[in-house]
Protein backbone atom coordinates (compact mmCIF):
# COMPACT_ATOMS: atom_id res chain seq x y z
CA UNK A 1 0.00 0.00 0.00
CA UNK A 2 1.22 3.78 -0.67
CA UNK A 3 0.63 5.91 1.99
CA UNK A 4 1.00 9.97 1.63
CA UNK A 5 2.58 12.04 4.36
CA UNK A 6 1.53 15.44 3.68
CA UNK A 7 4.62 18.17 4.75
CA UNK A 8 3.21 21.56 5.31
CA UNK A 9 5.78 24.52 6.16
CA UNK A 10 6.53 23.99 9.74
CA UNK A 11 5.33 19.85 9.92
CA UNK A 12 8.35 18.20 11.96
CA UNK A 13 7.41 14.74 11.89
CA UNK A 14 6.66 14.20 8.22
CA UNK A 15 9.97 11.83 8.82
CA UNK A 16 8.96 9.82 11.64
CA UNK A 17 5.54 8.90 9.87
CA UNK A 18 7.13 8.02 6.65
CA UNK A 19 9.74 5.66 8.54
CA UNK A 20 6.57 4.38 10.96
CA UNK A 21 5.25 3.12 7.56
CA UNK A 22 8.13 2.08 6.09
CA UNK A 23 7.86 -0.69 9.39
CA UNK A 24 4.54 -1.03 8.75
CA UNK A 25 5.28 -2.63 5.75
CA UNK A 26 4.23 0.01 3.21
CA UNK A 27 5.64 2.44 0.91
CA UNK A 28 5.77 5.96 1.91
CA UNK A 29 4.51 8.87 -0.54
CA UNK A 30 5.98 12.33 0.39
CA UNK A 31 3.57 14.66 -0.87
CA UNK A 32 3.60 18.93 -0.35
CA UNK A 33 1.18 20.91 0.66
CA UNK A 34 0.76 23.44 -1.99
CA UNK A 35 0.20 20.54 -4.43
CA UNK A 36 -3.25 19.87 -5.68
CA UNK A 37 -1.99 16.35 -6.56
CA UNK A 38 -2.28 12.85 -4.04
CA UNK A 39 -0.08 11.31 -6.71
CA UNK A 40 -2.58 8.08 -6.64
CA UNK A 41 -1.70 6.64 -2.76
CA UNK A 42 -4.37 4.61 -1.17
CA UNK A 43 -3.84 6.63 2.82
CA UNK A 44 -3.05 9.54 4.06
CA UNK A 45 -1.57 10.90 7.12
CA UNK A 46 -1.12 14.39 8.17
CA UNK A 47 1.73 14.44 10.56
CA UNK A 48 3.01 16.28 13.97
CA UNK A 49 4.60 20.15 14.01
CA UNK A 50 3.87 23.48 14.25
CA UNK A 51 2.58 24.42 10.68
CA UNK A 52 2.55 28.08 9.79
CA UNK A 53 4.35 28.33 13.40
CA UNK A 54 0.64 27.94 15.11
CA UNK A 55 -0.38 31.22 13.71
CA UNK A 56 -4.23 32.42 13.92
CA UNK A 57 -4.37 28.77 15.45
CA UNK A 58 -3.09 25.59 15.60
CA UNK A 59 -3.22 23.70 11.92
CA UNK A 60 -5.83 26.53 10.86
CA UNK A 61 -3.60 27.93 7.97
CA UNK A 62 -2.82 24.59 7.06
CA UNK A 63 -5.99 22.87 6.64
CA UNK A 64 -6.77 25.92 4.22
CA UNK A 65 -3.99 24.47 2.01
CA UNK A 66 -4.11 24.08 -1.48
CA UNK A 67 -3.70 20.03 -1.46
CA UNK A 68 -6.78 20.19 1.14
CA UNK A 69 -9.07 20.26 -1.40
CA UNK A 70 -8.07 17.13 -2.79
CA UNK A 71 -7.33 15.36 1.01
CA UNK A 72 -11.39 16.53 1.52
CA UNK A 73 -12.47 14.47 -1.62
CA UNK A 74 -10.53 11.39 -0.75
CA UNK A 75 -11.83 11.51 3.02
CA UNK A 76 -14.90 11.71 1.69
CA UNK A 77 -14.47 9.24 -0.70
CA UNK A 78 -13.77 6.79 2.48
CA UNK A 79 -9.78 6.82 2.08
CA UNK A 80 -7.84 6.11 5.46
CA UNK A 81 -7.38 9.44 6.54
CA UNK A 82 -5.19 10.19 9.68
CA UNK A 83 -4.02 13.27 11.43
CA UNK A 84 -1.19 13.00 14.49
CA UNK A 85 -1.54 16.04 16.64
CA UNK A 86 -0.92 18.60 14.46
CA UNK A 87 -2.18 16.81 11.89
CA UNK A 88 -5.35 16.40 14.25
CA UNK A 89 -6.05 19.89 14.95
CA UNK A 90 -6.09 20.46 11.22
CA UNK A 91 -8.92 17.71 10.25
CA UNK A 92 -11.23 19.39 13.10
CA UNK A 93 -10.27 22.82 11.18
CA UNK A 94 -11.16 21.53 7.64
CA UNK A 95 -14.18 19.93 9.86
CA UNK A 96 -13.27 16.58 8.75
CA UNK A 97 -13.47 16.01 12.81
CA UNK A 98 -15.95 17.45 15.34
CA UNK A 99 -14.71 19.82 17.73
CA UNK A 100 -11.74 21.57 18.55
CA UNK A 101 -8.53 21.99 20.36
CA UNK A 102 -7.28 24.38 22.50
CA UNK A 103 -4.67 25.00 25.23
CA UNK A 104 -4.06 22.98 27.82
CA UNK A 105 -5.68 23.81 31.02
CA UNK A 106 -2.68 23.69 32.60
CA UNK A 107 -1.15 25.91 30.03
CA UNK A 108 1.81 24.00 30.15
CA UNK A 109 3.20 21.80 27.38
CA UNK A 110 3.36 18.48 28.33
CA UNK A 111 5.72 15.17 27.21
CA UNK A 112 5.29 12.22 28.70
CA UNK A 113 4.93 8.46 27.60
CA UNK A 114 0.67 8.52 27.87
CA UNK A 115 -0.92 5.42 28.48
CA UNK A 116 -4.62 5.14 26.85
CA UNK A 117 -7.51 3.01 26.18
CA UNK A 118 -8.55 1.66 23.17
CA UNK A 119 -12.55 2.74 22.99
CA UNK A 120 -13.42 2.18 19.31
CA UNK A 121 -12.04 -0.33 17.19
CA UNK A 122 -14.40 0.06 14.15
CA UNK A 123 -11.63 2.51 12.31
CA UNK A 124 -9.36 2.12 9.19
CA UNK A 125 -6.52 2.87 12.06
CA UNK A 126 -7.76 0.66 15.14
CA UNK A 127 -8.77 -2.33 13.62
CA UNK A 128 -5.92 -4.61 14.95
CA UNK A 129 -6.60 -3.67 18.48
CA UNK A 130 -9.36 -5.11 21.24
CA UNK A 131 -11.65 -2.84 22.39
CA UNK A 132 -10.50 -1.84 26.10
CA UNK A 133 -6.86 -2.42 25.16
CA UNK A 134 -4.29 -0.27 26.78
CA UNK A 135 -1.51 1.25 24.82
CA UNK A 136 1.30 3.53 25.26
CA UNK A 137 2.14 6.53 22.91
CA UNK A 138 4.45 9.42 23.28
CA UNK A 139 2.27 12.86 23.80
CA UNK A 140 3.91 16.23 23.23
CA UNK A 141 1.75 19.08 22.98
CA UNK A 142 0.70 22.73 24.32
CA UNK A 143 -2.09 22.75 22.69
CA UNK A 144 -4.29 19.30 23.13
CA UNK A 145 -6.98 19.91 24.99
CA UNK A 146 -10.08 18.63 23.17
CA UNK A 147 -13.58 20.63 23.46
CA UNK A 148 -16.75 20.90 22.05
CA UNK A 149 -20.20 22.16 22.50
CA UNK A 150 -22.63 20.17 25.33
CA UNK A 151 -24.56 18.70 21.97
CA UNK A 152 -21.55 17.87 20.35
CA UNK A 153 -20.29 15.67 23.21
CA UNK A 154 -23.17 13.98 23.41
CA UNK A 155 -23.44 13.10 19.99
CA UNK A 156 -19.53 11.94 19.40
CA UNK A 157 -20.40 9.96 22.64
CA UNK A 158 -23.79 8.80 21.80
CA UNK A 159 -22.46 7.69 18.19
CA UNK A 160 -18.93 6.08 19.69
CA UNK A 161 -16.61 8.11 17.95
CA UNK A 162 -14.21 8.34 20.85
CA UNK A 163 -11.22 6.20 19.45
CA UNK A 164 -8.83 6.62 22.35
CA UNK A 165 -9.25 8.42 26.13
CA UNK A 166 -6.27 8.88 28.09
CA UNK A 167 -6.28 7.23 31.41
CA UNK A 168 -4.32 7.96 34.41
CA UNK A 169 -4.16 11.54 34.41
CA UNK A 170 -5.47 14.22 31.95
CA UNK A 171 -2.81 15.54 30.34
CA UNK A 172 -4.63 18.05 28.96
CA UNK A 173 -7.64 18.41 30.51
CA UNK A 174 -9.75 17.08 27.76
CA UNK A 175 -13.38 16.91 27.94
CA UNK A 176 -14.00 13.12 28.76
CA UNK A 177 -10.13 12.27 28.53
CA UNK A 178 -10.74 12.22 24.68
CA UNK A 179 -7.74 11.74 23.28
CA UNK A 180 -8.59 10.76 19.84
CA UNK A 181 -11.31 10.52 17.55
CA UNK A 182 -13.03 9.24 14.28
CA UNK A 183 -15.44 10.04 12.21
CA UNK A 184 -18.41 7.81 11.87
CA UNK A 185 -17.55 5.98 8.50
CA UNK A 186 -14.33 5.28 10.19
CA UNK A 187 -12.07 6.38 7.78
CA UNK A 188 -10.98 9.61 9.23
CA UNK A 189 -8.89 9.60 12.86
CA UNK A 190 -6.90 11.80 14.67
CA UNK A 191 -5.31 11.69 17.55
CA UNK A 192 -2.87 14.29 20.07
CA UNK A 193 -0.39 11.56 20.86
CA UNK A 194 1.91 10.16 18.26
CA UNK A 195 1.88 6.71 17.28
CA UNK A 196 4.90 7.23 15.06
CA UNK A 197 7.13 7.82 18.35
CA UNK A 198 6.07 4.33 18.87
CA UNK A 199 7.24 2.19 16.29
CA UNK A 200 10.89 0.13 16.47
CA UNK A 201 12.89 -1.02 19.90
CA UNK A 202 15.16 0.96 21.60
CA UNK A 203 13.15 3.89 19.98
CA UNK A 204 9.85 3.95 21.63
CA UNK A 205 8.08 5.02 25.33
CA UNK A 206 9.28 3.28 28.13
CA UNK A 207 6.76 0.14 28.88
CA UNK A 208 7.76 -3.25 30.49
CA UNK A 209 11.66 -2.41 29.31
CA UNK A 210 13.30 0.67 28.49
CA UNK A 211 12.51 2.59 25.53
CA UNK A 212 10.26 -0.74 24.07
CA UNK A 213 7.01 0.55 23.60
CA UNK A 214 6.03 0.00 19.82
CA UNK A 215 2.05 0.32 20.22
CA UNK A 216 1.91 2.89 17.51
CA UNK A 217 2.97 0.12 14.66
CA UNK A 218 -0.34 -1.47 15.04
CA UNK A 219 -1.97 1.95 13.75
CA UNK A 220 0.39 1.89 10.58
CA UNK A 221 -0.18 -1.54 10.10
CA UNK A 222 -4.28 -1.13 10.69
CA UNK A 223 -4.67 1.09 7.55
CA UNK A 224 -3.42 -2.13 5.44
CA UNK A 225 -5.92 -4.57 6.64
CA UNK A 226 -8.73 -1.66 6.07
CA UNK A 227 -7.71 -1.29 2.50
CA UNK A 228 -7.31 -5.16 1.54
CA UNK A 229 -10.98 -5.82 2.99
CA UNK B 1 -8.16 53.10 2.24
CA UNK B 2 -10.76 51.63 5.03
CA UNK B 3 -9.94 49.49 7.98
CA UNK B 4 -12.20 46.55 8.86
CA UNK B 5 -11.70 45.66 12.38
CA UNK B 6 -12.94 41.91 13.29
CA UNK B 7 -12.76 40.81 17.21
CA UNK B 8 -12.35 37.33 18.24
CA UNK B 9 -12.89 36.03 21.38
CA UNK B 10 -13.04 32.27 22.78
CA UNK B 11 -16.19 30.78 23.76
CA UNK B 12 -16.84 32.03 26.81
CA UNK B 13 -17.74 28.15 28.47
CA UNK B 14 -13.98 27.44 26.91
CA UNK B 15 -11.21 27.77 29.86
CA UNK B 16 -9.02 30.41 28.72
CA UNK B 17 -5.79 29.69 30.54
CA UNK B 18 -3.87 32.52 29.14
CA UNK B 19 -6.61 34.92 30.57
CA UNK B 20 -6.17 33.07 33.73
CA UNK B 21 -2.07 33.40 33.83
CA UNK B 22 -2.80 37.04 33.38
CA UNK B 23 -5.26 37.86 36.04
CA UNK B 24 -3.08 35.82 38.49
CA UNK B 25 -0.25 37.82 37.46
CA UNK B 26 -2.46 41.08 37.87
CA UNK B 27 -3.20 40.15 41.47
CA UNK B 28 0.18 39.28 42.64
CA UNK B 29 1.27 42.72 41.20
CA UNK B 30 -1.40 44.25 43.53
CA UNK B 31 -4.57 44.69 41.47
CA UNK B 32 -6.38 42.64 43.23
CA UNK B 33 -9.70 44.25 41.82
CA UNK B 34 -9.67 42.67 38.50
CA UNK B 35 -11.11 39.68 38.58
CA UNK B 36 -11.41 37.59 35.70
CA UNK B 37 -9.52 37.97 32.29
CA UNK B 38 -9.98 36.95 29.06
CA UNK B 39 -7.77 37.00 25.94
CA UNK B 40 -9.11 37.60 22.58
CA UNK B 41 -7.91 38.74 19.09
CA UNK B 42 -8.02 41.34 17.06
CA UNK B 43 -7.88 41.78 13.25
CA UNK B 44 -7.23 44.99 11.52
CA UNK B 45 -8.07 44.63 7.41
CA UNK B 46 -6.96 47.45 5.27
CA UNK B 47 -8.82 47.56 2.27
CA UNK B 48 -8.56 49.51 -0.84
CA UNK B 49 -11.66 52.03 -1.69
CA UNK B 50 -14.80 52.42 -0.02
CA UNK B 51 -16.41 50.39 2.32
CA UNK B 52 -19.74 48.96 0.98
CA UNK B 53 -22.30 46.59 2.68
CA UNK B 54 -21.70 43.89 0.17
CA UNK B 55 -17.92 44.38 1.69
CA UNK B 56 -18.98 43.79 4.99
CA UNK B 57 -20.99 40.55 4.58
CA UNK B 58 -17.76 39.19 2.57
CA UNK B 59 -15.52 40.23 5.65
CA UNK B 60 -18.36 38.50 8.05
CA UNK B 61 -18.34 35.19 5.94
CA UNK B 62 -14.23 35.81 6.35
CA UNK B 63 -14.64 36.01 9.71
CA UNK B 64 -16.85 33.36 10.32
CA UNK B 65 -14.74 31.33 7.98
CA UNK B 66 -11.20 31.84 8.49
CA UNK B 67 -10.54 34.43 11.29
CA UNK B 68 -12.35 32.51 13.74
CA UNK B 69 -12.93 28.77 14.43
CA UNK B 70 -16.48 28.91 15.32
CA UNK B 71 -16.36 25.78 17.01
CA UNK B 72 -13.83 27.30 19.89
CA UNK B 73 -14.47 31.23 19.37
CA UNK B 74 -17.18 33.60 18.46
CA UNK B 75 -16.36 36.41 16.57
CA UNK B 76 -17.98 39.30 18.63
CA UNK B 77 -17.55 42.17 16.18
CA UNK B 78 -17.10 43.26 12.63
CA UNK B 79 -16.84 47.01 12.00
CA UNK B 80 -15.02 50.16 10.08
CA UNK B 81 -12.27 51.69 12.04
CA UNK B 82 -13.08 55.46 11.46
CA UNK B 83 -10.24 57.74 10.78
CA UNK B 84 -10.24 59.86 13.80
CA UNK B 85 -9.24 56.13 16.08
CA UNK B 86 -6.29 55.51 14.06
Amino acid sequence: MRVGVITFPGTLDDRDAQRAVRLAGHEPVALWHGEHDLHGVDALVLPGGFSYGDYLRCGAIAARSPIMTEVVEAAERGMPVLGICNGFQMLTEARLLPGGLVRNATGLFVRRDQRLRVERTTTAWTNRFEEGQEIVIPLKNGEGRFVATPDEIERIEGEGLVAFRYLGDDPNGSIDAIAGIANAAGNVMGLMPHPEHAVELGFGPTTTRMKAGIDGLEIFKSALEAVAA
Amino acid sequence: MAVIVVDVMPKAEILDPQGKAVSRALARLGHGEIGDVRLGKRFELTVEGEVTDALLEQVRKIADDVLANTVIEDVVGVRVQEEADR
